[in-house]
């Protein structure tokens, strides 16, 4: 097994975790969570494939993941904040209790 | 492989299995510092130094903080009595293992076709840094509106509303 197989296989064991956390939680957080480790396998694979291609001195896969990484920080932000609002509407982070658009 | 890539590799695993799977959201929060402790050691082992200690200072250092802080602000930080997963876990499950399947079968179909360079890259700090207002000015200025933006609508959608107005 070359070092890349086995970086994609890790990414992808990491990004099926994550995707199985944000499916199966209830609590919003935990949601946001699972979101966040799929990014960043992601970023691995982003990284990886910088590391063993043939020109790494594009520095483009590198950049993406650096890129990638700020955009995840604002979706974080962003994401917790809509949680604590919507905690203060309803007194509760269950998704199966967020079930209106209105408010 | 070296025995110390799988033994990140696991290390990384296990936190994130755990950041899925513990009942108290609190402990979920620790074990994500894991893994993102551990994506981080994987980074400089692929002689990213930049984006690793990019990892560290943007994930342990701000994104875990700021889901402590959202557990915190919601008292989610006891361990709730009924079930903590949604109604029909099982086809979530389904759904990612097909999907790891679906993945892990491509990496290793494709296994002989990637790419294999084994020399060094150099990315230096001082390289990104040319790149990053050379080549890649217009993204990193564009970045820089999407953080303030999401800073400042972070905020406001959070911002406590007084009653009556």
């Amino acid at each position: 097994m070359t070092p890349l197989t086995a970086h994609l296989l890790v990414a992808a064991l990491l990004f099926a975790i994550g995707l199985a956390g944000a499916l199966t939680r209830r609590n919003a957080i935990l949601v946001l969570i699972g979101i966040e480790l799929m990014l960043n396998a992601a970023n691995l694979n982003f990284i990886a494939f910088w590391r063993y291609s043939p020109h790494p001195e594009a520095l483009t896969g590198m950049m993406f993941a650096i890129f990638s990484i700020a955009v995840a920080a604002a979706e974080a932000a962003v994401g917790l904040g809509l949680v604590i609002a919507i905690h203060r509407h309803l007194h509760s982070t269950d998704l199966d209790q967020m079930n209106r658009m209105k408010g | 492989m070296s025995v110390i890539f799988w033994l990140i590799s696991a290390i990384t695993i296990a936190g994130a299995l755990f950041a899925v799977i513990l009942k108290n959201t609190v402990h979920c929060a620790l074990a994500l510092t894991v893994a993102f402790a551990g994506l981080a050691l994987l980074f400089l082992g692929l002689d990213a130094q930049f984006a690793g200690f990019t990892e560290i200072m943007v994930y342990i250092g701000a994104v875990a903080i700021l889901v402590v802080f959202a557990i915190l602000l919601t008292r989610g930080s006891e361990t709730p009595k009924d079930s903590v997963y949604s109604r029909f876990p099982v086809a979530g499950l389904v759904a990612a293992a097909g999907v790891f399947a679906v993945l892990g079968w491509a990496v290793l179909q494709s296994a002989g076709a990637l790419p294999h360079a084994m020399q060094m890259p150099s990315a230096t700090a001082k390289e990104i840094g040319y790149a990053l207002v050379g080549r890649y000015v217009l993204p990193l200025e564009i970045l820089a509106l999407l953080l303030t933006v999401a800073t400042i609508g972070a905020v406001i959608v959070a911002l406590h509303e007084k009653e009556g107005k």
